[in-house]
């Protein structure tokens, strides 16, 4: 292989004048975890809502919960993006469209980077949520009833807490998607970890050097990630319960 | 606004959209699809093996390809490709591969990954008794594997299979990155060109939705059908 391979190009100076071409990445690293941060909160408080209602008694809220995960689930996550960055602004009232449009960049791509990101994996987490509850045994919801709980103090004191402990291995998981998904934002002109590796290497033609540093970046943070969420689980597993194996669901 | 909608746009490009970009969307998909059944499988049953080396190669690898973006993944291989073939045909230069098969390769390594734990857990769903009761008739391990385990290890896991192959579907999306005209690159091309952007991506992710929600509806109607009553 006629490769020049240069692992010293980390140190030199990248053309943006910030700093080093690891200075970048870094940056870029920053883009990413607070692009998937910012969205893994609309993501689960939207999914939480969304997974409660598709299990309540109410035939109107399944159905409306159902029809939010069936559309946002079946469109590609890119397609999502564009929807979002190019034909949000184009059909809402002018004014509000215009001002959208005139947001100052990186906040023109990373607003609708995290809206996107937020509403599409707010799908996925309904989805856990909803297994969560359904695991749960049908006396648990019954004997809240039987106490005289109405139907939200049933989900806040008995149903969620328990839930919540169950799926937190599958959401440990969609946390890793969102942080991995991210990197789509890179079509619409977010420069997070994935856009930065790709700008060093089209500015400084050390292809390899460029993706290993990304790589081993996200395979860090996954690390982290996955050790944090361990830890977690076993601060907050409730004695003598083994949470049941939710399915394997298919990813991206 | 709505009122502005050109549905004209749509017509005069609908057959260049399906004709340039479903045909090589839909190659993909069926390419990467084949390739990834096949050596997830095998790197499922790698996985799986009691010997060490091999297990630890391929779950080495499964969580490589699973902690990195796709999008990462697609520039690692359009770039590596070239090197790894000039290295196979021990040619001096990199290979001119294109775009295509660059892609092919890409997904099709790249959702192995994914197949590999959905079959890694349709193999474990087969109980224990009966790869011993192949050995017991005097099968080795590739008619015990090709006989027994995997014809039920896919009956079972044939739902999952299929919704991470439309999750795949959507996910050839993504070769917009290299400026491939697939279906959405296509719809891109023209949306560009005509400054038509609302009308074309609106398209696009209906066409998307109508052809993946189909998909998953008759997903549901095959778990029904092949459901075994245990």
């Amino acid at each position: 292989m006629n490769y020049n391979w240069n692992w010293h190009i980390y140190w030199e100076l990248s053309p943006d004048g910030q700093g080093t071409y690891f200075h970048s990445l870094l940056v870029g690293l920053g883009w990413t975890l607070a692009t998937a941060l910012a969205a893994w909160i609309i993501a689960l408080v939207l999914g939480s809502v969304l997974g409660v209602m598709r299990t309540t008694p109410s035939k109107w809220a399944v159905r409306f919960g159902n029809a939010y995960v069936e559309l946002f689930r079946n469109i590609p996550l890119l397609v999502q993006m564009f929807l979002w960055y190019f034909v949000l602004p184009e059909v809402v009232p002018r004014a509000i469209g215009t001002w959208i449009k005139q947001m100052p960049p990186p906040w023109g791509a990373y607003v609708p980077a995290v809206l996107c990101l937020g509403f599409f994996t707010a799908a996925r987490v309904s989805e856990q949520v909803r297994a969560g509850i359904q695991s749960l045994p049908r006396g648990q919801g019954m004997a809240g009833t039987a106490l005289g709980l109405t139907l939200s103090q049933t989900y806040r004191f008995v149903l969620l807490p328990m839930a919540y402990r169950i799926i937190l291995p599958p959401l440990t998981s969609e946390f890793m998607n969102i942080i991995k998904n991210s990197s789509v934002a890179l079509t619409i002109g977010l420069v997070e970890l994935t856009a930065a590796a790709r700008s060093m290497q089209e500015f400084s033609f050390q292809v390899f050097e460029a993706f290993t540093a990304a790589t081993t970046i996200y395979i860090l943070v996954n690390v982290v990630v996955v050790f944090g969420m361990r830890h977690i689980e076993r601060k907050v597993s409730v004695p003598g319960f083994i949470g049941k194996q939710v399915e394997v669901p298919a990813g991206h | 606004m709505l009122g502005e909608f050109d549905f004209n746009v749509i017509e005069r490009s609908i057959g260049y959209l399906f004709r340039e970009g479903m045909t090589f969307t839909l190659t993909l998909t069926a390419l990467a699809i084949t390739g990834g059944i096949v050596f997830g499988t095998l790197l499922a049953m790698m996985r799986l093996s009691s010997f060490k080396p091999l297990s630890v190669v391929a779950g080495a690898y499964v969580n490589l390809m699973r902690s990195v973006p796709l999008v990462l993944v697609i520039f690692w291989f359009y770039f590596l490709v070239p090197y790894i073939g000039a290295w196979i045909v021990r040619s001096p230069q990199p290979i001119q591969v294109g775009a295509f098969y660059s892609s092919v390769i890409t997904f099709t390594l790249f959702e192995a990954a994914y197949y590999c734990e959905i079959m890694r857990a349709g193999i474990q769903s087969v109980s224990r008794g009966q790869v011993s009761a192949g050995y017991a008739l005097g099968l080795n391990y590739w008619q015990t594997m090709g006989k027994i385990v995997l014809p039920q290890a896919f009956r079972n896991m044939l739902p999952i299979l299929l919704t991470q192959s439309i999750i795949l579907f959507q996910d050839t999306s993504l070769v917009y990155v290299l400026s491939i005209t697939d279906f959405l690159g296509a719809a891109a091309k023209v949306a560009q060109r005509d400054g038509r952007l609302v009308e074309m991506y609106l398209f696009a992710a209906l066409v998307y939705f109508i052809i993946c929600f189909v998909g998953s509806l008759l997903v549901k109607q095959l778990q029904r059908k092949i459901a075994i009553v245990r």
